[in-house]
């Protein structure tokens, strides 16, 4: 088998006080990510996205239907450590995330909990610090850091830790421009160079758009799933699920229904929306 | 003015006393607190001071520092120089109606805030110098016979790491909440103390509903990040005692007879 993670009719519900009724956040999807693939998964508010990912790390169990990793069940309790090893986590606040009191210590966190020896913890935490461009921070407080530098540490503990697969939930919600770009270039450093599967949950259209595959999700279930350019010609699909479409497609969409010009609208970068432009002005 | 409270901070730095093994700066600092109690003339403290501003050079934290440290026990320094100056039974050089002042009660009331504001600096420069976790690691090592006796050891300086990490994020927060309820027209300065009392409700409301939130996002985090507890656990930094801590122990252990030597004498 290929998947790392595998979904069948995956439902998550909320547990609530007696005599109310339950509200159901996932209503069955059925999902399978392969190994190496880099995924984003968009959705509106309360599309069930960010519960999704807590199911791929055994955070959340399924109320209904089943969610493997590396065909583990998740729901079996003598799994979840496995499970954990295996898929690990980024979440948006960078705040809440980080345990130790200095940046190199936090990194080993994860690895101090498996029982690495203290050698290789040394040489792993200076290593994930280096891919992240954070080392020379390695002995300066979190709290002194930008967002994106403490999301950055955040990512590093992550990869010290080697996992198969890594579910960063909207890593870049908090954070300004610089603190985004940065961070983004992390992960897909992720997936590129260290060829983990990254699953990345976000609603930045612009984010989305530099991954390899595009999940989007609405009230609980899959509502598209394909690459960047099949998902972000859909304009009218996304706009019903109340999502925004990339600025460089937007352009040209627009400019295509007033005009009645059949332009090529699936321009996923700035670049490539201005050659488009350019030869329609000429 | 939160930004003052610097107790329980660490400065990062490479200086001998930053790198001493943890567990021998915490017992050598409680050697040092009894140290101080039993000093009693003025030529002790002048060793003892000059052993602490010498501990303060090397470790190169800016004196000022350690000066601001003293800030938030002003009040407990002035309180107590007080009490032992009017108090103190002997030879009355001044008196008023029930208050008197007696020469020994000038004495002490010096020494007692001499000691205490060296207590207070002593117990910095530990914090000052060691990281939070490399403190409760040696805490931890220190009292791990106590594990045998299934004392939660372990979890408790666990927990104590994780509050010295939140200080800073809790200080920021509530420097925005008071902003934020400012700019909504809460007066914190003025009405009578019970008044000023009543205007903290709205900071401290919000402020524990997110420390709570915190605390719930950080324990799935650190599930996340494989935490059991004591279960399998490994460090990244050993302790080993070097020839720093030895030298550092030799040096304690000589200040320490200098003081019982002079306590003989009086001085």
């Amino acid at each position: 088998m290929s998947e790392i993670i595998k979904t069948e009719n995956l439902q998550y519900a909320y547990p609530v006080e007696e005599g109310q009724l339950a509200i159901p956040v996932l209503k069955g999807v059925t999902l399978s990510v392969g190994r190496g693939e880099f995924v984003a998964v968009l959705g509106h508010n309360g599309s069930g996205k960010s519960t999704l990912a807590g199911c791929f790390n055994a955070i959340r169990l399924p109320t209904g239907g089943v969610c493997y990793v590396d065909m583990m069940d998740t729901r079996d309790e003598n799994n979840t450590y496995e499970v954990r090893k295996t898929v690990s986590m980024v979440f948006q606040n960078p705040d809440n995330q980080l345990v130790a009191t200095v940046v190199e210590e936090d990194v080993a966190f994860a690895l101090e909990n498996m029982g690495v020896p203290p050698q290789e913890i040394r040489k792993r935490v200076d290593e994930a610090l280096k891919a992240v461009g954070m080392y020379e921070y390695r002995a300066q407080a979190p709290h002194r850091l930008s967002g994106g530098q403490k999301q950055r540490v955040a990512i590093a503990g992550v990869i010290a830790m080697m996992p198969r697969c890594v579910v960063l939930d909207e890593p870049t919600a908090m954070l300004d421009p610089q603190g985004r770009r940065e961070v983004m270039a992390v992960v897909r450093e992720l997936n590129r160079k260290f060829g983990i599967t990254v699953i990345l949950i976000t609603h930045h259209m612009d984010e989305a758009v530099q991954a390899g595959r595009v999940v989007v999700m609405h009230q609980g279930n899959v509502l598209m799933d394909g690459t960047p350019r099949e998902i972000f010609t859909q304009v009218d699909t996304l706009r019903a699920a109340s999502l925004t479409v990339p600025q460089t497609i937007e352009v040209l969409y627009d400019l295509d229904r007033q005009d009645g010009e059949s332009l090529p609208i699936d321009a996923l970068s700035v670049d490539e929306c201005a050659d488009i432009l350019e030869k329609y002005l000429q | 003015m939160l930004k003052d409270i610097t107790i329980g901070q660490f400065f990062p730095g490479d200086s001998a006393v930053h790198r001493l093994d943890p567990r021998v700066k915490i017992v050598l600092t409680i050697a040092f607190i009894v140290l101080l109690f039993l000093a009693e003339g003025p030529v002790s403290y002048a060793l003892v001071l000059a052993f602490l501003a010498i501990i303060i050079g090397i470790s190169r934290i800016s004196p000022k520092l350690v000066v601001r440290g003293l800030k938030p026990i002003l009040f407990i320094i002035v309180f107590t120089a007080v009490l032992n100056l009017f108090y103190t039974p002997g030879e009355y050089i001044w008196q008023w109606g029930f208050l008197h002042i007696s020469r020994e009660g000038i004495r002490t009331a010096i020494f007692m805030v001499v000691r205490l504001m060296l207590l207070i600096i002593a117990t910095s420069m530990l914090t000052y110098t060691t990281s939070p976790i490399q403190l409760t690691d040696g805490l931890e090592r220190l009292l791990s016979p106590l594990k045998k006796l299934h004392a939660p050891v372990h979890e408790l300086s666990m927990m104590m790491s994780i509050a010295l990490r939140f200080i800073p994020t809790l200080i920021e927060e509530t420097e925005k909440i008071i902003s934020a309820q400012k700019a909504r027209g809460a007066d914190f300065e003025s009405g009578s103390l019970v008044q000023r009392a009543k205007a903290m409700i709205p900071i401290l409301v919000p402020l524990f509903i997110s420390a709570f939130r915190r605390a719930d996002e950080l324990a799935t985090a650190m599930e996340c990040r494989l935490y059991r507890g004591d279960v399998g656990r490994t460090r990244m930094k050993q302790l080993k005692i070097t020839r720093v801590d030895i030298c550092a122990i030799l040096i304690c252990a000589a200040l320490f007879a200098a003081i019982l030597v002079l306590r003989r004498y009086g001085l």
